[in-house]
């Protein structure tokens, strides 16, 4: 067991290289630079920008400055953001608790809808629960969030006026009149991005379900006159949850990485937005941390999720 | 015949025989307006009037809290390492300059004790040199007092070339001073009529040189105070995030009386323009809402009925057409639109003249900019005393039309004009943006009547205002037959603003497009005129020289002004901001506040 993490975890080394080549060349190779702003004020001359250039290397060739970027890296330096001369762990680190407070509430909300009702649903189906589940979960996953988002903005915010639609992170007041207004402030995100999560991820566990539930060996539990909530919980959920857990181990990692749409749309400053904003001003060291962690934490995951397996169903053999 | 009138009324003002609203009255009724009649005082050896305040509270603090929205916030808050204005905005609640910008284009005093005239003796008769004085026991945030030693850094800290700063141009050739502790003077190489450009407004922000004297130069990005200000503005410093958030409180010891209004300040960063006016015209969660660029009818619609409005500013702003002087198509040396070359069709100035005709202002104002737009014939559109009064604008597709068949431009068998073989066919290049692709449309539409063949092309604005030497879509390159964009006219002076255009900047593969004179425009007599205003101390011999390069800009066609745009904000009902077309919307924040 601890061999092949060993494995795994050596076997990611070279794939996690050359993500960050291709990641670096694309950035590299991307349009525009973080300066061009400059270029609109006529009051500054088109030689500070290019001092600027030089000064944060660049002009240096590619290959050069991947060197130097990775040698960075491995020394523990995630170098400075150019848009803000601020180091970039701590521009990340800034951003990860809204990050982590606001899309992992989305997907508590989402695991918290779509099991039971999967699970639910997949023991009666076709049932009329079954039905209603089914087409509120295709309408679900049909509604992208920028219109969800917007249309609850429009609902709870412009017209009843109950919920704020800015995400503040620092709200006044302390003790259990902050905790509410971290809650209430964080109500329609987590709801537009929990029930889009969990309209794809119903359809999903039903489907797991109801590939288990016909086996044999539940009428054989069933023969034995074991309960209905027993056979369902012990015997069937246990063995259909396997491609569940690829599912959310797969999605973990968008939990560090943040909703670009989402927290654009309700001013979450999580690491989505400081994401696109740093992608929109050719700010390379941030994007370059960003998705550099998202690769390693997708690798992670996935390995993880295979560790899972093991213990899930003792049949699956790691070696 | 104006200059003699106006230096007899100069005259009066200086003897109490005429009083100065009165002089300023007289010159708007010629077309020259407050702030720099202000100015033409000054020069002329009258003190200039500082701009009048509508500051109403009487007491300091007691506002509550006062929340901005910018929806892209501020990701550094050092106003000289500053890459957008929203870095300035952000800087300027906690740092301040000597001087800076009301409304209508007054200078107000700030750290600076009296407005610099010939009068009391400060400004220099042959404008070489300015003596500033400044305001005694004003202190930085963290008690230190704010000294002439203070400014005399900031002046060395951002000329260094290692220290990086965006604002090098504005210090790099003066020359700064301490007279006294409370005393600094400028001197500048040559006569500098417009002397009000370094210490004042937002890239004359004074830092404190207790904090900074370490990290001047290379190690210029290693200041936790890059992060952190102490300055001398009316909030002080609380936290920062990088794009999205600055918090601040009251400043006790704030150096005017009474301000400021407010105990606390907010301002947050992210999102959209169209939602930031939600915030803060429908729902009132905010105050105050930064450059709400929105189309006017959605404006309209959320005015109705709600909790705030938009409020317009008049800077300098032109969103202009620029016709290219030379071939986009034929390559000489490895270079497109290069000098050795001219425009097919363009160097027939009929055609230039038919383009003109054919850009329907008034639609472009109805249809997009609506309140926050104006029709103008001019390049030049502010401050008021340079604004040309000789040109106007017409739009018809007949007249164009007429033009180019006398011109000997035939409509060809596709409906295209062409001569001598050669069709008008032209590329119309702009940025990404809804109102410029609009414009886009509405200029096609009316050259297709004309018979003029229009191809559309929208460049990523990250792309297109980029120094990219690679990148062949920049609007530096030109490689298109016309292109639309607006270049922000920051200070009340046109000096910068109309040299770009002067021979000697153009464009080329040799200065690697760095050349601010992108269409290429070589005019002798243009230049003479920007070298004689450059030098000129006289303020109504100067203006008369930018309103002459206005019309030779004018007559060549080298711009078509598409509309004189106006700042654009939202504002709750009950918050009085004081918003300057001429600085930045926290410059005048001390001034703020609110009425019930």
């Amino acid at each position: 067991m601890s061999q092949y993490v060993l494995r795994r975890l050596m076997i990611a080394i070279p794939s996690l290289l050359g993500i960050s080549v291709v990641l670096f060349v694309v950035l590299a190779l991307a349009p525009g630079d973080p300066f061009s702003e400059l270029a609109t004020n006529p009051n500054v001359p088109p030689e500070v920008q290019a001092a600027l250039r030089a000064k944060f290397g660049l002009d240096d060739p590619i290959h050069l400055r991947y060197l130097h970027w990775l040698n960075a890296m491995l020394h523990g330096d995630w170098g400075f953001s150019f848009v803000s001369r601020m180091d970039v762990d701590t521009l990340i680190l800034q951003r990860l608790p809204a990050t982590l407070y606001v899309i992992g509430s989305a997907q508590i909300l989402a695991l918290l809808i779509a099991i039971p009702v999967g699970v639910y649903a997949a023991t009666k189906p076709y049932s009329l629960f079954d039905q209603i589940a089914n087409t509120l979960a295709f309408v679900g996953f049909s509604l992208p969030t920028f219109f969800t988002g917007i249309l609850f903005i429009l609902i709870f915010s412009v017209t009843l006026d109950w919920l704020p639609f800015v995400y503040t992170t620092d709200i006044k007041g302390t003790g259990i009149r902050w905790v509410l207004e971290m809650i209430r402030q964080a109500i329609m995100p987590v709801a537009v991005l929990g029930l889009f999560q969990a309209a794809s991820m119903t359809r999903f566990v039903r489907s797991a379900m109801l590939d288990v539930i016909r086996l044999d060996y539940v009428t054989t539990a069933r023969a034995k006159g074991l309960g209905q909530a027993r056979v369902i919980v012990k015997h069937v959920m246990r063995n259909a949850m396997i491609p569940v857990v690829t599912l959310i181990a797969l999605q973990m990692p968008a939990v560090f990485g943040g909703a670009i749409v989402t927290e654009q749309i309700f001013r979450i400053p999580g690491i989505g937005s400081l994401l696109i904003s740093s992608i929109l001003s050719n700010d390379t060291p941030v994007v370059m941390a960003v998705t550099f962690v998202f690769a390693c934490l997708v690798v992670l995951f996935n390995l993880i999720a295979d560790v899972l397996y093991g213990w899930l169903d003792p049949r699956i053999s790691l070696r | 015949m104006l200059d003699k009138e106006l230096r007899s009324m100069i005259g009066k003002v200086k003897d109490g025989r005429m009083d100065r609203r009165a002089f300023i009255k007289r010159l708007a009724a010629v077309g020259l307006t407050a702030p720099l009649a202000n100015q033409i005082l000054a020069l002329g050896g009258v003190a200039m009037a500082e701009g009048a305040s509508t500051y109403k509270p009487t007491k300091r603090g007691g506002g509550g809290a006062l929340k901005l929205l910018w929806w892209q916030g501020p990701t550094l808050l050092n106003p000289h390492f500053a890459t957008g204005t929203k870095d300035q905005d952000g800087s300027r609640l906690f740092y301040e300059p000597l001087a800076c910008w009301d409304p209508d284009g007054n200078m107000k005093l700030v750290l600076a004790s009296e407005i610099p005239s010939t009068q009391n003796g400060l400004l220099a008769a042959d404008g070489k040199s300015v003596t500033w004085k400044l305001k005694p026991g004003v202190k930085w945030h963290d008690g230190k007092p704010f000294t002439a030693d203070d400014v005399v850094f900031t002046w060395d800290y951002i000329r260094d070339p290692a220290t990086a700063a965006v604002t090098v141009a504005t210090y790099r050739d003066i020359t700064v001073e301490k007279v006294d502790d409370l005393t600094v003077r400028l001197t500048f190489k040559k006569p500098t009529p417009f002397w009000a450009d370094a210490f004042v407004g937002a890239t004359g922000q004074i830092l404190p040189k207790h904090l900074f004297a370490e990290y001047k130069g290379s190690k210029s990005r290693e200041a936790p105070n890059n992060l952190a200000p102490v300055g001398t503005g009316p909030y002080k410093f609380l936290e920062f995030k990088p794009g999205d958030l600055i918090r601040g409180e009251i400043n006790k010891d704030y150096h005017m009386p009474n301000r400021p209004y407010f105990d606390t300040l907010e301002m947050k960063g992210g999102g959209d323009a169209v939602s930031a006016a939600r915030a803060v015209i429908q729902t009132g969660e905010y105050d105050f809402g930064w450059n709400i660029q929105v189309e006017d009818d959605v404006l309209l619609r959320l005015e109705k009925g709600g909790k705030g409005k938009t409020i317009y500013a008049v800077g300098g702003d032109t969103e202009f057409i620029a016709l290219n002087f030379t071939d986009p198509n034929t390559e000489v040396d490895g270079e497109r639109s290069s000098m050795k070359t001219k425009h097919p069709l363009f160097s027939d100035p009929a055609v230039r003249k038919a383009m003109s005709l054919l850009v329907d202002r008034d639609s472009i104002k109805k249809a997009i900019y609506g309140r926050a737009g104006r029709t103008t014939a001019n390049f030049l559109n502010g401050p008021e005393k340079f604004v040309s009064k000789n040109t106007s604008w017409e739009f018809s597709v007949e007249k164009a039309s007429k033009i180019l068949d006398d011109a000997g431009w035939k409509p060809g068998a596709d409906g295209i004009r062409e001569k001598d073989g050669k069709k008008l066919k032209l590329l119309y290049q702009t940025a990404i943006n809804g109102p410029r692709q609009k414009t886009q449309a509405i200029v096609k539409q009316a050259c297709q009547k004309a018979g003029i063949d229009v191809e559309l092309k929208s460049v990523v604005a990250s792309v297109f205002f980029s120094s990219d030497v690679a990148n062949p879509d920049t609007y530096a390159k030109f490689y298109a037959d016309i292109e639309m964009f607006q270049i922000p006219m920051s200070q009340p002076d046109p000096a910068q603003h109309m040299r770009r255009y002067h021979s000697s900047n153009v464009a080329t593969k040799e200065n690697k497009w760095q050349g601010t004179n992108f269409p290429r425009y070589v005019n002798k007599e243009y230049d003479a005129t920007i070298d004689a205003a450059d030098g000129e101390m006289d303020p109504v011999k100067r203006a008369a020289l930018y309103v002459k390069a206005n019309d030779l800009l004018f007559q060549d066609t080298v711009f078509i002004p598409a509309q004189h745009r106006l700042k654009v904000e939202a504002a709750s009902n009950t918050l009085r901001p004081v918003i300057s077309g001429w600085a930045n919307e926290t410059d005048n924040l001390f001034d703020w506040y609110r009425e019930e």
